[in-house]
């Protein structure tokens, strides 16, 4: 019988490793393999926490099944009348003093980074020559897609956020229909974009993000915001500060780009006749678009977000966008395209890249 | 009526008048249990389709904006409708026998409460056949409910506000009950723990449901008639209506998990047959989690962008609460030391509570952290937190106390080798389901999604939380069959039927006359039918009269009236924005019949009925054989 129990608790004990051990995640996703030191020290404090608070659930396991293994009726005899004690004021203080005591430790980290995550003062620092000293992204969250701008570069993207690592990026937070919220769990918290007011947080990015899977991190929508809401994906490709120079000079230069219904490319002909009122293919700009700016499309990582990044998804995206996000604003917005004019239309989109 | 308590059979017609227009709180009580149990089995079989469609990535057993429907009825049913009733139908069921009392206070408004609240959850479950349910969550946040196109909010807001007036009239009840109507000798310090976390909870609602139900007005007439409180783009602001939907939410937690507490406070020292250990203790903590929850309501707003001293002050206050909670963790396992603990239903289900309630407030304890909760917010992490605390902790003690009870409620006992079975199949579904979305929260993934992609490392441990959710499933069916086979079996016709009982409600004999004991019982001290019992006292109780005629209230069909009033008038009230001609007269119609029941529960004056001394005993002697209760 006891030699039974050992192997059940072996065999129990493995299983449970099993299950953390895997619980880990995929690096370019998972809080628990983070990146940049606002994530970083979120896992600490949850390691920190977890210790805290598998101390009390060990206290109060091994009480509690000693306390049943010692008073089984079973064991005691059907009779057995037990003294029927008040209570113990000594008891009663050492369970509250304790508790407190090991909340005091936890609330002490809590409230050093509470401060310091919210501190965003350096967003307002100028050098002599009056430029900011730090990056600043405007997000803004739209239904299903997200907007990136750069106000100090001029740029702007959507849906793929470039970032240089190894320095504080900070972020301007703000939804313009309804609530979302940015995440980005693999690098730090989230934090919610409100409707009526900008919030401000700022992430740090640790390391270069070419060498995941897909070469992104991956982002999220966080809060509830309709049908779509889980599809509300976002990708960060974080590269080092000259890449990231490069990056930006490229987008300057695709100032006064456009698409010309004149064109003898179906393809652009059609863009500038259907798509081209909602979605920019020059990276110069502001927020405020009706749809993602798509002047870095070729080098994306996904199409809508979601979808494999290929001409077929794209294709199948056009010709019906409610059936992969329902509840989107694309849907209907511009009139019956034929397959013809869809697969050029899709070469066109796929051709849009400033990286080569 | 009096007669009506001692004639043998009724023809069907007859007894659904009776219970349409009772008053007596042990039938209400009944009538909680099963609505409750009615919208659980409805909210559970939402969730079981929820996991269905999480079972693989990229699934499409239910669309997206179905998906949302199911999740924000799913929600909403549970909480308000099912969690409320269910404890509301012990309370109702066991209170007044607990302080000795013949009634609640307002019997008329006790059945005023149970017709709102179920007619507010019958026209709130019309919105899956009247073009859509409410799909912007059960928080409604503001934005995302005034973008959302159709009736489902508005059926939300209507049918909120018709059944949380329910609640609302049933809390202030039970607060003047058990202050007004406890039988001599039964002081503050003896009341019986649940009746303590009725009281306590009661008051919550009486402090929490305003800020619900002003919330719920302005949505109202921002839908109604465009108000513009929560748009922002008309100088609204939505953040105000998470202020209003927390002030009251997190105050929600506790109404429905003190009375839990108090639950699991009652059987756990019946089967230990040891007092309540810290019974004073018990009491303190219980009046200050009730205190401290409404402290901490912007602990779910961490990531609104309150403000550095905003999260660090409601962070520390969270945490505050771990500490009664620790308290009376720690004065049930004392209980339970040095005890002879007797492992029946009930207590499997408390000595299940224990781990899991603990697991829950722990990983509360973590989310408090607010830079920690910047990561766990909104993932599954809090999917998985919320569950273990209200399955863990309210839905074991729905379930316990339904075999505990079940005698006194119905004269029955519930099958214990059925209720083992599914305290197992439940218990181990409840943690496969829930432990594991912990570390899906961990992993990255968001809560209230529809679907996911796969390679994001969630495939898994989604299918192991689904397996898990359709074991809890099997648990829940099986609890039905046990129902359904005990309504066959025979009556028990006894006192105290675990043998080990301690406070009155198990004094009296089943089944319980409809004016409860036959003379109010003196209380001579804490857990007063243990006293009497092992003083020898064959009887059950000493009493404080001699036998006496007993006044009790009629019954009355007008709460039932006033309630489909509301109902109607509601219609009305949906349907105005799209232009309907008949929506006013249909909203002044619905008013008329509530108003006009009003006026006729004034001017009609109704004191009542007296049982004589001599339908007592021929009452008592049809009951129990000759000798009546003793």
């Amino acid at each position: 019988m006891m030699k039974g129990l050992k192997k059940w608790r072996l065999f129990s004990l493995l299983a449970v490793m099993t299950v953390f051990l895997s619980a880990c995640g995929e690096e370019y996703i998972t809080t628990l393999k983070p990146t940049g030191a606002v994530g970083k020290e979120q896992f600490n404090l949850l390691l920190f926490s977890i210790a805290i608070m598998a101390l009390v659930t060990i206290v109060v396991s091994v009480l509690y099944l000693y306390a049943f293994m010692k008073a089984r009726r079973s064991k005691l005899g059907e009779d057995y009348m037990p003294k029927q004690v008040e209570g113990s004021h000594t008891l009663e203080v050492i369970w509250t003093v304790i508790p407190i005591i090991l909340l005091l430790i936890l609330a002490v980290p809590t409230l050093i980074s509470t401060y310091k995550f919210a501190d965003v003062k350096a967003m307002d620092k100028v050098d002599e020559e009056g430029n900011k000293t730090a990056l600043t992204v405007n997000v803004t969250a739209k239904l299903y897609w997200w907007e990136f701008e750069y106000p100090e570069q001029g740029i702007v993207t959507a849906q793929e956020l470039v970032v240089p690592t190894d320095e504080k990026v900070y972020f301007n937070l703000k939804a313009a229909d309804v609530k979302h919220s940015f995440w980005i769990p693999a690098v730090g918290g989230k934090m919610d974009t409100n409707v009526e007011n900008v919030n401000k947080f700022y992430l740090e990015f640790g390391e270069e993000s070419a060498d995941l899977k897909d070469g992104v991190f991956y982002g999220k929508c966080a809060e509830l915001c309709g049908p779509s809401h889980a599809l509300m994906d976002f990708k960060v490709k974080a590269v080092d500060r000259n890449e990231f120079n490069d990056w930006v000079a490229a987008m300057q230069a695709t100032e006064g780009a456009t698409a010309s219904a004149e064109s003898t490319d179906l393809g652009e002909q059609t863009f500038a006749n259907s798509c081209l009122m909602c979605h920019a293919v020059s990276g110069v700009g502001a927020s405020g678009a009706m749809g993602p700016n798509l002047t870095t499309f070729g080098d994306r990582n996904r199409v809508a977000g979601v979808l494999e990044h290929s001409k077929e998804s794209l294709e199948e995206w056009v010709k019906d966008p409610e059936a992969i996000k329902p509840g989107n604003l694309m849907t209907g917005k511009y009139g019956e395209l034929s397959d013809e004019e869809i697969s050029a239309v899709a070469d066109y989109i796929m051709g849009l890249s400033i990286e080569e | 009526m009096s007669s009506a308590a001692v004639t043998n059979k009724k023809g069907f017609g007859a007894t659904l008048w009776d219970y349409l227009t009772t008053v007596d709180h042990k039938k209400l009580g009944v009538m909680y249990l099963f609505a409750g149990t009615l919208f659980f089995a409805i909210a559970g079989f939402e969730a079981l389709l929820m996991r269905l469609q999480l079972m693989i990535p990229n699934n499409d057993f239910v669309s997206a904006g179905t998906f949302n429907e199911l999740l924000t009825m799913h929600g909403t049913t549970m909480l308000f409708l099912a969690a409320t009733p269910l404890l509301f139908g012990f309370m109702n069921a066991i209170v007044p026998l607990q302080i000795g009392a013949r009634d609640v206070a307002f019997p008329f408004l006790n059945s005023l409460g149970f017709w709102l609240f179920f007619l507010g959850a019958l026209f709130l479950h019309l919105s899956f056949f009247l073009g859509g349910a409410p799909d912007a969550g059960w928080t409604n946040y503001a934005s995302l409910a005034l973008y959302s196109p159709g009736h489902g909010i508005d059926f939300y807001v209507l049918g909120l506000q018709i059944s949380g007036a329910g609640t609302l009239i049933s809390g202030i009840n039970f607060i003047v009950t058990i202050i007004t109507m406890r039988a001599p000798g039964m002081t503050f310090m003896r009341m019986p723990l649940f009746t303590w976390t009725s009281l306590i909870s009661s008051a919550l609602i009486l402090f929490a449901f305003p800020p619900l139900t002003v919330g719920l007005f302005l949505m109202l007439v921002d839908r109604m008639f465009e108000a513009n409180f929560f748009d922002h783009t008309m100088g609204g602001n939505t953040i105000i209506w998470e202020h209003l939907f927390w002030i009251f939410g997190h105050p929600e937690v506790y109404i429905l998990v003190l009375p839990a507490f108090g639950l699991f406070s009652e059987i756990i020292p019946v089967f230990a047959r040891k007092r309540l250990f810290g019974y004073s203790s018990m009491v303190f903590a219980t009046i200050l989690i009730g205190f401290l929850g409404f402290m901490v309501w912007a602990h779910h707003m961490f990531t609104t962008g309150l403000g550095a001293t905003a999260n660090a002050i409601f962070a520390v206050a969270t945490m505050a609460i771990a500490v009664p909670t620790g308290m009376k963790v720690f004065n049930w396992i004392m209980t339970i030391w040095g005890g002879s603990v007797k492992v029946t239903v009930p207590m499997l289900y408390a000595l299940g509570f224990i781990p899991s309630f603990v697991a829950g407030g722990v990983t509360g304890v973590m989310q408090a952290a607010a830079p920690l909760d910047y990561q766990l917010h909104d993932s599954y992490f809090i999917v998985a937190h919320f569950h273990y605390v209200i399955v863990g902790g309210i839905v074991t003690a729905i379930f316990g106390s339904m075999h505990f009870y079940w005698p006194i409620m119905f004269n029955r006992a519930l099958s214990e080798k059925l209720g083992v079975w599914t305290f197992w199949i439940f218990f181990i579904g409840f943690h496969c389901t829930f432990f594991i979305q912990h570390f899906l929260g961990l992993m990255g993934m968001p809560r209230r999604v529809f679907t996911f992609q796969a390679d994001q490392g969630w495939d898994l441990f989604n299918f192991i939380s689904s397996i898990g959710a359709i074991l809890m499933a099997i648990g829940v069916i099986l609890l039905v069959i046990n129902i359904i086979i005990t309504a066959k079996s025979k009556p028990l016709n006894c006192r105290d039927y675990w043998g080990d009982g301690r406070s009155l409600e198990w004094a009296i004999k089943t089944p319980v006359p409809f004016y409860n004991f036959k003379q109010t019982p003196l209380v001579r001290g804490y857990d007063p039918y243990w006293l009497e019992k092992h003083e020898g006292n064959k009887e059950g109780m000493i009493y404080a009269e001699p036998l006496g005629d007993i006044h009790m209230p009629n019954n009355s069909i007008l709460p039932l009236v006033m309630s489909i009033g509301t109902f109607v008038a509601a219609f009305g009230a949906l349907y105005h924005p799209d232009g309907k001609a008949w929506a006013i007269p249909v909203l002044i119609l619905g008013l008329a019949i509530t108003v006009g029941a009003m006026i006729v529960r004034s001017v009609k004056d109704d004191l009542g009925f007296h049982v004589h001394v001599e339908e007592v005993i021929a009452t008592e002697e049809h009951l129990y054989g000759k000798g009546g209760n003793k």
